[in-house]
């Protein structure tokens, strides 16, 4: 969460030294400048992903070699759920809290002609975001990992056709469908970047199968001492 | 004048009764099961060196070094252990600090945001005699520069007596101080609060009922506090008068004033702790040489409370209800005497006065917590809580400043696990802190602003 911050920070730094140099009363401009704000936060996020991945990994390296055998207590893959969690979280609450603290408040939605699904549609994004974010630190991991950086480049662009997405509303049928479909496409992504298949699914539903193998060799061992 | 003794660090000395049952209890400690004792003493001192001691603000001190006259032999042959033990409990300490100054945080923000009365101005402490009222800019800065100098010295002479007064033992003294400042904590300021928050929500309170629960909470809190009681319901208490604290410093601080202050006093903390005539460092190391507990009363302890042993062969025969005070006995005492086994106390924690000792074995490692000043909470609870107050009702900044102090505590927490000693806590938090509010409130809000405006996500 705190590089997050640090990436939002610099991205609202450029965007207001922006838009200090430039003219105060072209809408179109100040219009451009916010696209342009929007999309260099959404590189260094990335960029923070990234060097939050590389911390990380050398934290990683030293615990595994200060462990008994070798191994970090913590994987890489969960390491990576965690951080694309913690940057969700963050994302979306930074996103969203001001609204909900708004939607207390006496008020009517949209009554200057804005759309009146605003909170909802708010919602439904923040949500949106969240999961797209944990699954971008799954997959951004494990790429970083493999050095699949054509995953990375998936990545990167995803999230800024999703930020972009966003620049079309108030038409959500143009936004927010492609967006969901969008984040589940990355789950899916996700789930099979982690190791996750149709058998996996089964195997977790049916998790009985497992303990009875184990009981069984157990017994199987135990026979011989009690004779 | 008592406002500020929570604030100057008052290391407290423990009472008398409290030395007396410790050094009544530590003889007996020998006579039950000398071999075992012997190496798990050294052991538990071997793990007490590394343990993540202490980093607080005011009252700074390693729980480590307490032992460190004991055992330097073991130190050296077990440093490898130590290391992969220092990484693998840390972050377990690091969440056991967490959950307290998250707490703290969350009723000053939510008090803040809820009730009026602390966002009013009404009036200046006398420590801070220059008010903000001025025109000009320049002039503004300068009182609040005045004001910061006021109060930093206040704090100064305040910490520079009261460590006059423990070297001289004048513990009675002290230990009358302190009971009158948490007396006057625990009281008229829970009342002044229940007040204005039965005020906000228009709910009627007749005098009877409001006498009897403030009795009742002021009671149960100082013998919670300074003598004995559940080791969570005194947390819940150093945390509540924490946050009462941090209320009245975010009522009667003028803005400038307030952040001047929070980032003079992170100066000073540094100084105090880590130079080597700082009061604190001398406070520290005083206690150290009697080998004595500094801080009953104003040290937050998220310690479990094994280790003062109850070393008599009948202690297992007691109660269970028994054992929970002297549990929490022992969770109230900052000090583990390095001569006490912790198995002694897992032995008065079994139920069952038969078994054996081996079987608390792995608990031991676990009950050493972390010791962080009240001041320390006090001090991010202050700064959250004006970036609650002040940022023009955005949630963005105070979200941002409770993010920066957990991380900078997290680092702090790091630190004291690298270098072993007393560190203070306050100056790494505070500069993150004040670095995101400032920034947040200048440079990140409009821009989401203006992004929720037009409802575009990044």
């Amino acid at each position: 969460a705190f590089f997050w911050l640090v990436s939002l920070l610099l991205a609202s730094l450029i965007w207001f030294v922006s838009v200090q140099l430039s003219d105060r009363d072209d809408s179109e401009l100040q219009f451009a400048l916010l696209g342009f704000g929007a999309a260099v936060s959404v590189l260094l996020q990335e960029v923070f992903r990234f060097a939050y991945f590389k911390l990380l990994k050398k934290a990683d390296e030293g615990l595994a070699t200060l462990s008994e055998d070798g191994r970090s207590p913590i994987s890489l893959r969960q390491m990576a759920y965690v951080s694309g969690l913690s940057f969700g979280i963050i994302s979306g609450v930074f996103s969203v809290i001001n609204i909900l603290a708004d939607s207390i408040g006496p008020g009517i939605v949209g009554i200057h002609g804005d759309s009146p699904y605003y909170f909802i549609t708010s919602a439904f994004l923040t949500m949106a975001l969240v999961l797209l974010h944990t699954f971008w630190g799954v997959i951004f991991f494990d790429a970083c990992e493999r050095r699949r950086y054509w995953c990375l480049g998936l990545v990167v662009t995803s999230h800024l056709l999703t930020s972009g997405l966003t620049f079309l509303n108030p038409r959500y049928e143009a936004s927010l469908v492609p967006i969901f479909i969008l984040t589940l496409g990355t789950g899916l992504w996700a789930f099979c970047t982690a190791g996750g298949s149709y058998r996996n699914v089964l195997k977790c539903l049916s998790c009985k199968q497992e303990d009875d193998s184990r009981v069984m060799m157990y017994s199987a061992l135990q026979v011989p001492s009690e004779d | 004048m008592i406002t500020f003794m929570n604030n100057s660090d008052s290391e407290e000395e423990p009472c008398n009764e409290r030395t007396s049952l410790m050094s009544a209890e530590s003889p007996s400690v020998p006579s039950y099961q000398d071999g075992l004792q012997a190496s798990e003493a050294g052991e538990v001192q071997a793990h007490r060196k590394r343990r993540t001691g202490s980093s607080r603000s005011p009252n700074n001190i390693a729980d480590g070094d307490m032992s460190d006259s004991g055992v330097p032999v073991r130190e050296s042959t077990l440093e490898n252990e130590e290391e992969e033990l220092t990484l693998k409990y840390g972050a377990k300490h690091v969440i056991m600090l967490f959950v307290p100054v998250t707490l703290c945080m969350i009723v000053v923000v939510a008090t803040i945001k809820s009730v009026r009365f602390y966002t009013e101005k009404n009036g200046q402490l006398i420590y801070t005699p220059f008010s903000e009222d001025t025109p000009s800019v320049g002039q503004r800065l300068l009182n609040s520069v005045l004001n910061t100098i006021i109060m930093i010295s206040v704090i100064v002479v305040m910490t520079v007596f009261l460590v006059l007064l423990y070297k001289y033992r004048c513990y009675k003294f002290i230990h009358g101080w302190l009971i009158l400042s948490s007396l006057m904590l625990l009281f008229l300021f829970t009342y002044i609060y229940l007040g204005e928050v039965l005020k906000t929500y228009n709910v009627a309170m007749d005098y009877p009922t409001l006498f009897l629960v403030i009795w009742n909470f002021g009671a149960v809190g100082m013998i919670c506090i300074h003598w004995k009681g559940p080791l969570q319901l005194q947390q819940a208490y150093l945390i509540m008068i924490s946050a009462l604290m941090a209320l009245v410093f975010i009522k009667y601080l003028p803005e400038w004033s307030a952040w001047v202050i929070l980032g003079a006093i992170s100066i000073y903390d540094l100084m105090a702790v880590l130079c080597p005539k700082g009061p604190l460092r001398m406070l520290v190391e005083t206690a150290q040489e009697r080998n004595e507990p500094i801080f009953p009363a104003l040290i937050y302890s998220s310690a479990m409370m094994w280790t003062v042993g109850m070393a008599k062969p009948d202690t297992a025969a007691r109660g269970p209800s028994q054992q929970t005070w002297d549990a929490a006995e022992d969770g109230g005492e900052n000090h583990r005497s390095p001569s006490h086994a912790d198995s002694q106390m897992s032995e008065t924690r079994s139920p069952v006065p038969t078994r054996p000792i081996t079987s608390f074995e792995e608990p031991e490692e676990e009950e050493r917590g972390v010791k962080l000043g009240l001041g320390d909470f006090i001090f991010y609870s202050v700064l959250v809580g004006k970036a609650a107050a002040t940022a023009s009702g955005d949630w963005n900044t105070t979200l941002a400043c409770f993010v920066a102090i957990l991380i900078g505590l997290c680092l702090t927490l790091l630190l004291l696990a690298v270098f072993k000693k007393a560190l203070p806590a306050l100056p790494i938090s505070i500069t993150f802190g004040l670095v995101f509010y400032f920034s947040t409130d200048n440079l990140v809000r409009p821009f989401m602003d203006t992004l929720a405006s037009h409802q575009l996500y990044i």
